[in-house]
């Protein structure tokens, strides 16, 4: 992920509008993995996913003049990819999962995680076994929409608590409420199954604190 | 104030940003020191989020890039300047 730069950005668009037409890929460029993964968290299609980012990046071109600054530029984007999503969705008659609308969340951050009593750090080398990739991906497309949408911005595009509030049209509280929720969830899914990656040497307390 | 596990669990997430303030964060701390249940439950919570937000759990498909810039090469095209 490339971090945003306003006046980058705000010179390129000026000139873009102005006519150097070109400059709109390297304006681009730097949100195409956060638009094409909230779409992949809204429409779990690849093949769809790929058609709606193009879409996206097609309509933010054809739509820059109307971009206030007020906001960051990715996260106008995302709005429009969301919105892309959104209407797809509705196209194809999808029933909605739950509502992506919900203003507030209940505020309880209850719940019961997968009860370890021994853990070791799964070393980031292992994720070059596709096997659990596979397992990771298919935890968090399991999750509910609501979920899945703040654990892709938030956790794999790394963007911040407020970013990622204005892109998805929900209160900085929601974001929180709904992360805790999520990764809580993916902790009571996975741990036990990462526990089969974890290294087999023996540690004398039988758990890993890094 | 002496916290339990259930207290704890809720705080997991925040705890893992440093959103918590200096004195639950205290307290926290002094659980996990005691507690191998919740020491085990935030290393492996925060192991999750270590591997989701790894680039190669979530890779764009093949050429998913240069098919875009096409795209929009030949959309700027048809729209003129």
């Amino acid at each position: 992920m490339t971090a945003e730069n306003p006046e980058f950005e705000s010179d390129c668009i000026r000139r873009i509008l102005a006519g150097e037409r070109e400059l709109f890929h390297d304006l681009i460029r730097p949100c195409e993995r956060s638009i094409f993964f909230l779409l992949m968290s809204l429409l779990r299609n690849e093949t769809e996913a790929e058609e709606a980012a193009q879409d996206t990046a097609v309509k933010v071109y054809l739509n820059l003049k109307n971009f206030r600054g007020d906001s960051q530029f990715r996260t106008w984007v995302l709005s429009i990819a969301r919105n892309e999503g959104l209407s797809r969705l509705r196209k194809a008659g999808t029933r909605r999962e739950d509502s992506l609308e919900a203003e507030t969340d209940e505020q309880s951050g209850d719940y019961t995680p997968a009860i370890l009593t021994s853990w070791r750090e799964i070393p980031s080398e292992t994720l070059e076994r596709e096997e659990l990739g596979t397992i990771l991906r298919k935890a968090i497309y399991g999750l509910p929409v609501i979920y899945r949408n703040v654990v892709l911005l938030r956790d794999i595009e790394e963007m911040d608590v407020r970013e990622t509030a204005a892109a998805l049209g929900i209160t900085e509280g929601s974001v929180k409420v709904r992360l805790h929720r999520a990764r809580g969830l993916l902790q009571r899914d996975l741990a036990p199954q990462l526990k089969e990656f974890a290294p087999q040497r023996k540690s004398r307390f039988g758990w890993f604190k890094p | 104030m002496r916290i339990d596990c259930k207290h704890v669990w809720q705080f997991i997430s925040a705890y893992i940003d440093g959103e918590v303030d200096a004195v639950l964060r205290a307290e926290i701390d002094r659980h996990l020191e005691t507690c191998e249940i919740c020491s085990a439950v935030l290393d492996s919570t925060r192991n999750v989020v270590v591997l989701v937000a790894d680039q190669r759990v979530f890779e764009l498909p093949a050429g998913f890039s240069e098919r875009l810039h096409a795209r929009l090469d030949r959309e700027m095209e048809l729209a003129g300047p």
